[in-house]
């Protein structure tokens, strides 16, 4: 069995005070393992975009744990879990936020930039990212001036250029058409899943499935089911 | 650090119209500020034009004189009691009074006549024609070749005119540091011709003008005419007088610091809006950097160096477009007195660091108040 990535233990989150209080998470449990994609599932309100923002340091659950690679996140200052964010994690947006002042070579670099690398050793080093992404001929140009799967691949080249161990892709496929985005999932998991890496997918798309390891089904905050994907 | 930096400036200069919008807000903010308060500056430095150009270190005066032109005569026994002062090196009479020339076309022209010590000379002008010493010269005067210079007739060696029916010519014509305040042209001559040909009340002397022994003489000399009744005053102070005189008791001080506030009020409305909605409008992209692990102090400093930037540059661009306004303002207006002085600068550096403090005072609220989890949600 691979190395848990993620261990996620009776993880609580309550939202708003008074009557408007609503539990978003509760008492979620699960592992995620490196090597593999896991989804997670369910309708809106379920809970899929909280937890995704707790086990990856965005969101302070009510209680809980949430250990990534054998350390507690939430026992980290401010300073050590943007940090961690900045060393561990990957985003992909749901809508991208890319900035369209940039170049996409700059958006890509942003995270190395974060980094303290040189500016122009990031911008070098963001077009190998580009290249891998297929879109080395476009680093020049404005986000903008991208088709949408384009703009999605450009994000995805940014989460990676971090070289992170975690990569967060937060609905990759809602602003896509069905062909685009089934590609750039697939894209995802032949060429930046591997061993060393765990990939988390929140997605209301079933056309995509069937290229996920682990599916996780949530309901009203709860953890309801753990499927196997369409491929191990 | 310098990659983040670059980042906030990219993001900055980019978005061309709102930087344009930025620069022109506090470029015109700037420019407003330094139009203002360099015409003042100006105003004042005429105002003490006489001080500067005589250049005596201390003045004595009546101590109701409010400006160098408001001349008060005094007795001759002050002359006298001032030069038996202790620490007093030597002291001069000085005559400053107004009298109307009669030129050549006709024409009468209102002049200021300076009348200097005839022994000494002292506070005598920067000669360009002529000789100092044909001052001594029957009916003599040196004219001042400055802005005012024109309306004698361009006068040169030798030219006459007449003053309160006496016949007057010109000897030498000579440069000094600053021009008068109110637009009337100089004569210089000597002290008895002055008294001679101008009429007069019972005490005749202006100003007593006194250089000490030392600098450490100076408070007992302030001492010593005090004791008189009188005024003594270094040459800074003077200045300082005529400037408190302008700006409190004229209406001046007051009309400036309202038009200054409204030029901060200007310069802040525009930038501040157009910076906070610049911010507003990134405050997404604020939150993705937060995301991906851009500490709250590097978002800080993206927003400080931001608003530096924008306030350094466009107070560049505001000093340089009110220098060149003043200099073309003074190709057609030789008069025009403004002039920027450090303290100009200062003060709009000061209010523009104001307007930059503030400007990123909200954004920088605003951006350590959204959550990343928010971009999340969308």
């Amino acid at each position: 069995m691979a190395d848990t990535a993620i261990k996620v233990t009776d993880v609580v989150k309550w939202f708003g005070e008074g009557e408007a209080r609503t539990q978003a998470l509760k008492d979620v449990t699960l592992d995620a393992y490196f090597g593999e994609m896991l989804y997670i599932v369910g309708p809106s309100g379920s809970g899929k975009t909280t937890l995704l923002s707790v086990l990856s340091g965005i969101l302070r659950p009510d209680s809980g744990n949430v250990s990534v690679e054998g350390s507690d996140i939430w026992k980290l200052g401010s300073d050590k879990l943007a940090d961690f964010r900045l060393h561990k994690i990957g985003f992909v947006f749901q809508d991208y936020h890319l900035f369209p002042r940039l170049t996409t070579a700059e958006n890509v670099a942003i995270p190395l930039i974060l980094k303290r690398k040189d500016w122009s050793e990031a911008i070098v080093e963001a077009t190998k990212y580009l290249e891998i992404v297929g879109l080395k001929n476009r680093a020049e140009l404005p986000p903008v001036k991208l088709s949408g799967g384009e703009q999605q691949r450009v994000a995805i080249a940014r989460a990676i250029a971090g070289q992170p161990d975690i990569l967060i892709m937060d609905e990759p496929t809602a602003s896509l058409d069905g062909d685009t985005g089934h590609s750039i999932v697939s894209f995802v998991k032949q060429n930046i899943l591997n061993d060393k890496r765990c990939i988390l997918i929140v997605t209301h798309d079933s056309r995509i499935y069937e290229l996920a390891t682990r599916i996780l089904k949530m309901e009203d905050g709860r953890l309801t089911a753990i499927e196997k994907g369409g491929s191990t | 650090m310098i990659g983040i930096l670059k980042l906030a400036y990219k993001l900055l200069v980019n978005d061309r119209a709102k930087f344009t919008a930025l620069l022109v807000g506090i470029t015109f903010a700037v420019f407003l500020m330094i139009a203002m308060t360099s015409l003042f500056a100006g105003v004042l430095k005429r105002a003490s034009a006489t001080v500067i150009n005589l250049g005596a270190p201390i003045w004595v005066m009546d101590p109701s004189v409010q400006t160098v032109a408001n001349t008060i005569g005094m007795p001759d026994y002050v002359l006298d009691a001032v030069r038996s002062t202790q620490g007093v090196n030597y002291a001069v009479p000085l005559y400053s009074g107004g009298a109307l020339v009669k030129l050549q076309d006709g024409m009468y022209q209102p002049v200021t006549v300076v009348g200097l010590d005839d022994t000494s000379l002292f506070g005598r002008p920067t000669l360009i024609q002529g000789k100092i010493e044909d001052i001594y010269g029957e009916n003599a005067f040196i004219v001042v070749k400055d802005t005012e210079f024109p309306k004698v007739g361009n006068p040169g060696l030798g030219t006459e005119f007449q003053v309160n029916d006496h016949r007057g010519i010109i000897v030498g014509i000579a440069t000094v540091a600053s021009s008068g305040l109110f637009g009337i042209p100089t004569l210089y001559t000597t002290y008895e011709r002055a008294l001679q040909y101008l009429p007069n009340p019972r005490f005749t002397i202006s100003y007593v003008l006194v250089e000490p022994k030392s600098s450490a003489d100076v408070p007992n000399i302030k001492r010593q005419v005090q004791a008189l009744g009188y005024l003594a005053l270094t040459k800074d102070e003077f200045m300082d007088k005529i400037s408190t005189f302008y700006m409190y008791q004229t209406g001046m001080g007051m009309n400036l610091l309202i038009m200054t506030v409204m030029s901060f009020i200007v310069g802040l409305s525009i930038s501040g809006q157009t910076f906070y909605t610049f911010v507003l409008e990134n405050l997404e992209k604020f939150g993705a950097l937060k995301a991906m692990g851009a500490k709250s102090r590097e978002l800080i400093l993206m927003i400080l160096f931001q608003a530096s930037f924008t306030a350094l540059t466009g107070y560049g661009l505001g000093i340089g477009m009110c220098a060149l306004t003043i200099e073309l303002a003074k190709l057609r207006l030789p008069d025009y007195a403004a002039m920027i002085t450090y303290w100009n600068l200062g003060l709009a550096f000061a209010m523009v660091v104001i307007i930059a403090a503030i400007s990123s005072y909200f954004g920088v609220r605003k951006v350590l108040r959204i959550e990343p989890f928010d971009i999340f949600r969308g």
